[in-house]
């Protein structure tokens, strides 16, 4: 009976180490790959002027209503109309870096920058992978994570999840529901893109497919500071450009990488995580989360040995007594 | 040893502590009502930043952990085989009863689309990967499981014998089942927090989570059956089972021998231990955490210690306190969705969480003076 | 004509009759002052010091010297309508020497000048339009045998102020643009090189709104000082703010409708010209208020439904490409942008504070009752069957 106890023990030990078993250099679940025909969005901090036109086009065509800003008391007089960030009202807002006097635009000290945040659409989301009811999806073609309220169970598991902190709840509702920028794939159908890029005056934000946005944002690394370069405006195959000059870029694109790459590519002259952006692993957290899960859970081989286990003991326990 | 059987123990229900606890859950399911009418924003201070608060913290994930005592007893006892605990088991099984059940009724509670919830058991939605669908039909199966653990003593009760041979003989499958589940949901709870990733500081966020939440919920529940015996006796002056106690307090060091050594060594080997000295909340709060863990540790090693009763007792609520406080650290302190976000539950959302304690211990108060819960008295 | 120019009256009311026998009643003269103290921002009763100012016998000498420039400084004011050029030529300056307006010519006109500068020493107002040409000794552009740059150093240190009037003079304007075979120059750089401290206003447009000249002249004349300048020596009445602030097509802009080229159905419409280039929003002036002509907004260029080429600011008009989108200026945080960081979800109330000490004092003190009761005794194996 010792024996046995000690069998019983050994799988219940091997279980405990498969509990802990995450740090291993090849992830059960392997990496995910961008979506076939993924489209996406390029922003370009250092072309945006900072009209909010993107805001005001969101607002319109998602239909989303009015926010009343609200600000401690010592900040009140400074916004009036305005959103202060995304919100369950609010898909996509501009906000602005500042340091010191501000005078100079993309410039870390004594300047300012822009920068425009909405969903990711990650390759690899966590949303999605914390959903427990599907109902944050990433779509197999174009890969846009969208919403489905009628699964959406309120768990708000998504929120914890999302590195961006991209889903946000109606918790003022009886009956509340999850709201996101959606990269407006309602407007898909009607040959219509992204309202936030159609309306873009400078091109800073531009729809495209997310193999020629990279491309795009590749080659604006490239550039010479100070020689003029023909942006394209709304889409990245635009025949309408506007000639902009060039101004110092971080090298670096945000969103190719990280957290195992976005569909929502973003290139700056400030530092990106002085303008609030995570810095983030190449690994996708939930890739990391679903290889523990499905370590432990591979074909259910564990917990139905540990059930089997289970039963045997209690079944012998019990009947000792009898 | 000899067994005794399980008693009502009967006397009033309606008791001086019933009354101020039905004040409470009467002021609770008042606020509940406005939830729902007014929606969650309207009792809690939950936003986008801090989208779980003391309700998934405390009633969930604390609550759930206080009610492992169930799974603990149900553990040594059954798979381990040492019998002699078994008086311990049914008190246990009826606090882990109420703790789950009233864990599920938050989980309600804390939704925002409620009505939708059957969907996680829907194969069109239900999503297989998701920690928070393994956790949700976890405690949801848990819940029911342990009603069904718990039938028993109401067959005793009513007296439905051919019931209770065809439930005695069925037992152990549920049994097994009932040590499986919180195996499953107990550490998938602290993987609950792994895929916030750089969300929750590295003092918590660790690819262990899952182990040492599943050994911390264990030692909880060791200690809440001791501090349940204790403060039951103590209530209905009965002379506690210290002996038996004493001895169940003898696995505990080992078990959080081996948390704390995962704790440190995992710690140590990412390099962030030193986190814990840079002060601030989240580093005191790690402190207060370890030193809950390791005074008990230490008061129990000693076998003369195990042997007091105030020092059992003592050591249970450290215990106790730890995990707590290390759930609390993990999904409120140590998570942070970035700067400028911050959360301290409201008043009615702290009033709603000690009115379903409240009910909690109303109802366990109910069913061991009308049920067959506690072992018969022996002496006096 | 020039004769006229030098009368002088001996009484300031008989200076009044005289301009009521021009035509101009009490009343009209006194709604004129008004004007200008309004558009110069100045308090209502200003107007009174204003029509002092003016009607002042001794009529305030004004030379004008014209470099590398189109006349067409000279051209926009004779468009003025309050008050009419002549007017001003007439009855309110006295002005001394103006190549394209002189009644004579050559040394007749050139003795004038000199006559006016030696006279009025310190007290005569310069009036520059154009840009000075300064490559190769200046030869480019040369009056009665003397350059540019020779004649702005013997006025410009003579008089009581400059007025750059026009790009060309403020900065350069066409006659610098790359590659500046001429090396034009402004006028304030000129004075400033060669050491002249006399205050300089710049009237950058191209051409400057005549208002804007003709306010900035009579400010002087009555408060004897400059109006307040901007860093570019702009007078902050006219170039305080962005078109784009005042623009007619602003809601447009911000609502996110643009044209997208000309003709198109959203030009027709009206819509804004951003996206066509449109450089109202980094540049300074008031065009979309003060209009051009006095025939209503149909008279500037975005109101006729072109861009605003940035003429009144350095470095934007006839610098940056016509249709290259403009940088917006004036918006240096924090105006009414959200920080990175925002306060945010909500905190500790008293009453939620409050009832969290409450249960966490009950519980320490329930377990430490507890504890006592407890009692530490071991408890022994045998004390029980």
């Amino acid at each position: 009976m010792d024996i046995k106890r000690r069998d019983f023990l050994k799988v219940a030990v091997g279980s405990g180490f498969l509990l802990a078993a995450g740090e291993s250099p090849v992830y059960a679940r392997p990496q995910k790959k961008m979506p076939p025909n993924a489209v996406g969005i390029l922003y370009d901090s250092t072309i945006c002027i900072g009209c909010k036109v993107c805001q005001f086009a969101c607002k319109k065509y998602n239909k989303m209503p009015v926010e009343h800003t609200f600000r401690p008391p010592e900040m009140a007089d400074r916004l009036w109309d305005n959103p202060t960030d995304l919100s369950d009202k609010t898909l996509n807002i501009i906000k602005a870096y500042k340091h010191g006097t501000g005078e100079t635009k993309n410039t870390d000290t004594d300047g300012f920058a822009f920068i425009k945040r909405h969903c990711m659409h990650c390759v690899d989301p966590a949303c999605v992978s914390a959903c427990p009811v599907s109902a944050l999806k990433k779509d197999p073609q174009n890969g846009v994570v969208s919403y489905n309220k009628d699964a959406c169970i309120g768990c708000r598991y998504c929120q914890i999840a999302c590195p961006f902190n991209i889903p946000k709840f109606e918790f003022d509702k009886a009956f509340p529901q999850i709201r996101k920028c959606q990269l407006c794939d309602h407007r898909f159908a009607e040959g219509k893109y992204s309202a936030c890029c159609e309306f873009c005056p400078t091109g800073a934000s531009i729809f495209g497919p997310v193999i020629e946005l990279l491309k795009e944002a590749k080659k604006r690394l490239t550039l010479t500071l100070g020689e003029y370069y023909e942006y394209p405006v709304a889409t990245v195959d635009s025949k309408f450009k506007l000639p902009q000059k060039v101004s110092a870029y971080i090298n670096h694109i945000y969103g190719e990488k990280e957290g195992g790459g976005a569909q929502y590519l973003l290139l700056s002259g400030v530092p990106f995580d002085k303008l609030g952006l995570p810095i983030l692993s190449e690994i996708a957290d939930a890739q990391r989360t679903e290889s523990i899960q499905r370590t432990i859970y591979y074909k259910m081989i564990a917990p139905v040995t540990l059930l089997a286990g289970l039963l045997y003991a209690v079944y012998r326990n019990t009947k000792d007594k009898e | 040893m000899i067994e005794n059987k399980p008693e009502p123990i009967g006397g009033k229900i309606v008791t001086k502590p019933f009354l101020v606890f039905s004040l409470f859950a009467v002021i609770a399911v008042f606020l509940i009502i406005k939830r729902f009418i007014f929606g969650i924003g309207s009792v809690t201070h939950l936003s986008d930043g801090y989208p779980w608060g003391i309700w998934i913290a405390y009633d969930v994930v604390v609550g759930t952990a206080f009610a492992c005592g169930g799974y603990a007893m149900a553990l040594l006892v059954y798979v381990f085989n040492k019998g002699e605990f078994h008086p311990l088991v049914r008190p246990a099984l009826l606090a882990s009863m109420f703790g789950y059940t009233l864990a599920g009724i938050s989980i309600f509670i804390d939704v925002g689309r409620y009505w939708q919830a059957y969907n996680l058991v829907l194969p069109q939605f239900s999503q297989l990967y998701s920690v928070m669908f393994e956790v949700a039909l976890c405690v949801s199966t848990y819940i029911i499981v342990l009603w069904i653990e718990f039938t028993p003593a109401f067959l005793e009760k009513f007296k439905k014998e051919r019931l209770q041979k065809i439930m005695s003989r069925a037992a152990f499958i549920f049994i097994a089942i009932g040590v499986l589940l919180p195996t499953m949901h107990q550490s998938s709870l602290g993987l609950l927090v792994y895929i916030a990733g750089q969300k929750v500081s590295p003092l918590w966020q660790t690819n262990f989570i899952a182990l040492l939440f599943l050994i911390s919920a264990i030692t909880m529940g060791f200690s809440i059956v001791i501090f349940e015996s204790f403060v039951s006796a103590m209530a209905l002056k009965r002379e506690p089972e210290t002996t038996l106690l004493s001895k169940l307090s003898a696995y505990i060091p080992p078990l959080l021998g081996i948390y704390i050594a995962v704790r440190f060594w995992d710690l140590v080997g990412r390099g962030k231990l030193e986190l814990a000295l840079t002060g601030g909340l989240e580093a005191n709060m790690f402190i207060l955490e370890n030193l809950l863990y390791i005074i008990p540790t230490i008061i129990l090693l000693s076998p003369i210690n195990r042997s007091k009763p105030r020092m059992l007792f003592i050591s249970a609520i450290l215990m106790l306190l730890a995990g707590a406080v290390y759930r609390f650290n993990v999904f409120l302190i140590g998570f942070s969705p970035g700067p400028g976000w911050h959360y301290f539950p409201s008043f009615s959302e702290i009033m709603i969480t000690l009115g379903i304690i409240s009910i909690e211990i109303m109802a366990y108060m109910v069913f061991i003076k009308k049920l067959p819960v506690l072992p018969s008295i022996r002496h006096t | 004509m020039i004769d006229i120019f030098n009368k002088t009256n001996d009484a300031s009311v008989e200076r009044s009759k005289d301009l009521t026998s021009r035509g101009l009643s009490r009343r009209d003269f006194i709604k004129f002052c008004t004007g200008v103290a309004v558009m110069l921002g100045l308090p209502l009763g200003t107007a009174e010091k204003i029509a002092a100012a003016v009607t002042n016998p001794k009529r305030p000498p004004v030379l004008w010297l014209s470099a590398q420039a189109c006349t067409g400084c000279t051209e926009i004011l004779l468009r003025a309508n309050h008050p009419t050029f002549e007017k001003l030529i007439l009855e309110l300056i006295s002005l001394d020497y103006h190549e394209t307006l002189n009644a004579g010519s050559g040394h007749q006109a050139e003795e004038s000048r000199i006559r006016s500068m030696k006279e009025n020493k310190g007290k005569y107002i310069l009036v520059v339009e154009g840009s000075i040409p300064v490559k190769d000794g200046g030869i480019y552009c040369k009056i009665g045998g003397k350059t540019a740059v020779s004649l702005l150093e013997e006025m410009g240190s003579d008089a009581a102020a400059v007025i750059a009037i026009g790009s060309c003079a403020s900065w350069g304007g066409i006659p610098s643009s790359a590659p500046n075979p001429t090396g034009a120059t402004p006028a304030h750089q000129i004075l400033t090189d060669k050491g002249i401290k006399t205050p300089v206003v710049n009237i950058p447009g191209c051409p400057p709104n005549p208002y804007n000249f003709l306010s900035t002249v009579l400010y002087f004349l009555t408060f004897k000082k400059l109006p307040e300048l901007d860093d570019q020596a702009r007078p902050k009445f006219a170039y305080g703010r962005l078109i784009h602030e005042n623009c007619e097509r602003r809601p447009h802009f911000d609502a996110g409708r643009f044209a997208l080229q000309f003709g198109d159905e959203n030009h027709r419409k009206g819509y804004c010209l951003y996206k066509l280039g449109c450089k109202g929003p980094e540049t300074h002036a008031n065009c979309p208020i003060q209009l051009f002509n006095d025939v209503g907004s149909g008279a500037w260029p975005v109101g006729t439904g072109h861009p605003c080429f940035g003429c009144t600011e350095k470095g934007v008009g006839f610098t940056i490409p016509l249709h290259a989108p403009a940088k917006l200026k004036d918006i240096t945080p924090p105006a009414h942008f959200p920080d990175i960081v925002e306060d945010r979800g909500k905190g500790v109330t008293v009453a939620a504070a409050a009832v969290a000490a409450g249960i966490a004092g009950a519980a320490i003190g329930a377990g430490a009752v507890a504890a006592k009761k407890l009692g530490n005794k071991e408890s022994s194996h045998e004390s029980k069957e």
